[in-house]
């Protein structure tokens, strides 16, 4: 379907009689000031030409104010303009309501906004993500990667979550269409096949959909990468078969960050640190205590955090209101949680910690208040459902708030605008809760309160040319050398190396002097300035040279020349 | 019957014997061309295109075009008349400007005879 031309289709089709009536209605008037007699300023009898008629005509039609040209009228000449005046009058009256009312149309309006949206995203210039769902996870994952300067084009089925689009600013134009994500035509339209598409993820709520999107992206798309929201397992071991980048089963990415926060807390503030949003700051690694531990709620949440937690020496008491839709076990209790009855019934007061994991905010805060209200040392956790609820879980003073929506944005951001990071948060699982404290110290060392900013260096020709040159004359560059202040050789730059990949293999913090070879790629984290500052060295082979000897090079032809005398 | 076929079929006509009753006659003589016709082949011929507006098939798109076409001729062989007996000429049409106003109008018939052609060969091939 060619939107533009079916959008002038549609418009001349339906002016199709106004058109009509108003040709006639210019017709008749003509027609009848020509044929009327009328007489010059002479008074000798005369006849109005066509051209003067249409002239006439025109301006009678449209304006108020007129004249009688090109001579004062006779009694029938005018006679005849009162019935043009309200002939032409009325005809343009509904010309003019019948254009108003398609533009208001809701059909016709979407067709427009459909073209819109089409030409807006052929018009993307730089690398751009395809995001289908704009629900919690895909705001956030649009904010995260307009705010690194990445594009984003967004494909939603509803209607008013296109609509807070527009009012969310973001740091980029984001085209968002209202439409089915599951349809290839839509998906093509959204960029699919654009060669600046290079990936897709799959947010809606619907396993199905997001299957067919996933489907559709390899195979209209082979090159993009693609990345699946799954929440059933068959369907996630389906998306794998035909090599779907990454698929993410929300529950269990929840339960395991969750699970994290309890049993290795430093990791978690790690993880969180990595993943956050820019402005959040520094906070301080929990302590949640060991032992018992209440988690109400039996769901696909509940069930994959007790399978996290279990593998730690926790005992943990289940509460569930509904034992049978959710086939719990015999041995747990019966109940909302949110009333103090089957709290105490589940021992409460002496109980380590609680966990409210609900899917249903509300209920997640009473059980928090009610359990607070009865054990006021208790260790609180909550589970968040929707975003739109941050003011009352933040004033409800909960120990450990996991929003769901927000971990699955941060894992695919963090996929897709550092690849090494997710893989370093791979590679440091088996790392135990001490590791982490010592890396947070190193970490904070550097970068004072705020949280680490990281980005990747890749060793090759495009973007670090300074220093394959400097390695293709057998100098040796070293991360120490990487973390030099430009401006001072002595001065460090506010960052440390996080890992570094040589030949497929990764070391985890490296030694500082680790040297680099062609193809390496190092994670760094640190300040953002510390990034731009290396980022200018690796493309300047005289800054390089500077920090790795302290000599300042000659940069032009004449100096070189000099410089050459002078040695030799 | 379908009225719309009527009525489409109708201006089409239309169209074109008003077209052919204005050209007919010696072109140059200004008596054998009456203005009158002239201006009801424009507005029917306007009518004809609006009519036209809105159908998707390629047929449908080429009678657009030809009546396009014959808008165009008409409107500029009515735009020669009225600056040869308004504007520029003040005696009136002579035998060169009807010549061109005629042949103008003879360039639109060939359109209006086109769209006929079609809608015929339209017509017998449908066969309802």
């Amino acid at each position: 379907m060619q939107t533009n031309t079916s959008i002038a289709y549609v418009l001349l089709r339906r002016l199709r009689t106004p058109l009509v009536v108003l040709v006639s209605a210019y017709a008749i008037s003509i027609i009848g000031m020509t044929l009327i007699p009328g007489v010059d300023d002479q008074g000798r009898p005369w006849r109005m030409d066509f051209f003067h008629a249409f002239y006439f005509v025109s301006f009678m039609g449209t304006t108020i104010g007129f004249g009688e040209l090109p001579y004062a009228f006779t009694y029938t000449q005018r006679a005849w303009t009162l019935v043009s005046i309200y002939l032409t009058v009325i005809s343009w009256l509904y010309t003019i309501g019948v254009l108003l009312r398609i533009f208001q149309d809701s059909g016709f309006r979407r067709l427009v906004d459909y073209a819109s949206f089409t030409r807006a995203v052929r018009r993307i210039r730089n690398p751009f993500f395809l995001i289908c769902g704009y629900g919690d996870t895909g705001s956030l994952l649009v904010r995260a990667l307009t705010e690194r300067g990445l594009n984003a084009v967004v494909v939603d089925n509803n209607h008013e979550r296109i609509e807070t689009l527009e009012t969310a600013g973001l740091p980029l134009y984001v085209p968002g269409l209202v439409a089915d994500s599951a349809d290839p035509e839509v998906l093509d339209r959204a960029g699919l096949a654009h060669h600046n598409c290079v990936g897709v993820v799959a947010l809606t709520n619907n396993d199905k959909t997001n299957l067919t999107i996933a489907i559709t992206g390899k195979l209209i798309a082979p090159e993009t990468r693609v990345f699946c929201r799954a929440e059933s397992h068959d369907i996630a071991a389906n998306m794998s078969s035909f090599g779907t980048d990454y698929t993410l089963n929300p529950f269990d990415s929840f339960a395991e960050r969750f699970a994290m926060a309890i049993h290795s807390p430093s990791m978690y503030l790690l993880y969180d640190w990595f993943t956050s949003e820019r402005q959040t700051p520094l906070t301080e690694p929990l302590s949640p205590p060991s032992g018992k531990w209440i988690l109400c709620g039996y769901g696909r949440f509940g069930k994959a955090l007790q399978r996290y937690l279990s593998s730690e020496d926790m005992e943990i008491t289940i509460i569930e209101a509904d034992p049978k839709g959710t086939r719990a076990p015999a041995d747990i209790i019966v109940g909302r949680g949110t009333e103090a009855e089957t709290l105490e019934k589940a021992r409460v007061k002496k109980a380590g910690g609680i966990i409210a994991g609900t899917d249903n905010d509300a209920n997640n805060l009473s059980i928090i208040m009610t359990a607070k209200a009865l054990n006021p040392d208790l260790f609180t956790v909550a589970r968040q459902n929707e975003t739109r609820n941050d003011a009352i879980f933040n004033a409800a003073n909960i120990d450990l708030v996991v929003e769901r929506g927000n971990i699955i944005a941060r894992k695919i951001s963090a996929l897709i605008i550092t690849p090494l990071l997710a893989d370093f948060l791979k590679f440091s699982k088996p790392y135990n809760n001490q590791w982490a404290n010592i890396l947070i110290s190193r970490i904070s060392g550097v970068t004072g309160n705020n949280p680490p900013y990281t980005w990747e260096i890749n060793v090759d020709e495009t973007s670090a040319p300074a220093i394959c040159e400097s390695i293709n004359e057998n100098l040796s560059v070293t991360l120490k050398d990487l973390g030099r202040d430009p401006k001072n050789r002595d001065a460090q730059l506010k960052c440390m190396p996080l890992m570094i990949k040589h030949n497929q293999s990764q070391t985890l913090l490296p030694e500082e002097n680790t040297k680099l070879s062609i193809g390496d790629q190092i994670l760094f984290c640190g300040h953002e300035t510390a990034s731009s500052n290396m980022h200018y060295m690796i493309q300047n082979y005289n800054t390089l040279s500077y920090a790795r000897t302290g000599e300042e090079l000659p940069s032009g032809t004449v100096w070189k020349y000099l410089t050459g005398l002078k040695t030799r | 019957m379908n009225l719309e076929k009527v009525v489409f079929a109708f201006f089409i006509v239309l169209a074109l014997t008003l077209n052919f009753g204005f050209f007919v006659g010696e072109i140059d003589n200004p008596e054998h061309h009456n203005v009158y016709e002239l201006y009801a082949a424009l507005v029917v011929s306007l009518i004809a295109t609006v009519m036209k507006f809105g159908d998707r098939t390629h047929m449908g798109a080429v009678l657009l075009a030809t009546s396009l076409v014959a808008d165009l001729q008409l409107i500029v062989a009515a735009i020669v008349w009225g600056w040869a007996t308004s504007a520029g000429g003040s005696e009136g049409i002579n035998s060169a400007t009807m010549a061109s106003i005629a042949s103008l109008s003879g360039g639109a018939l060939l359109a209006n005879i086109t769209s006929v052609v079609l809608l015929v060969t339209e017509t017998v091939q449908v066969k309802r």
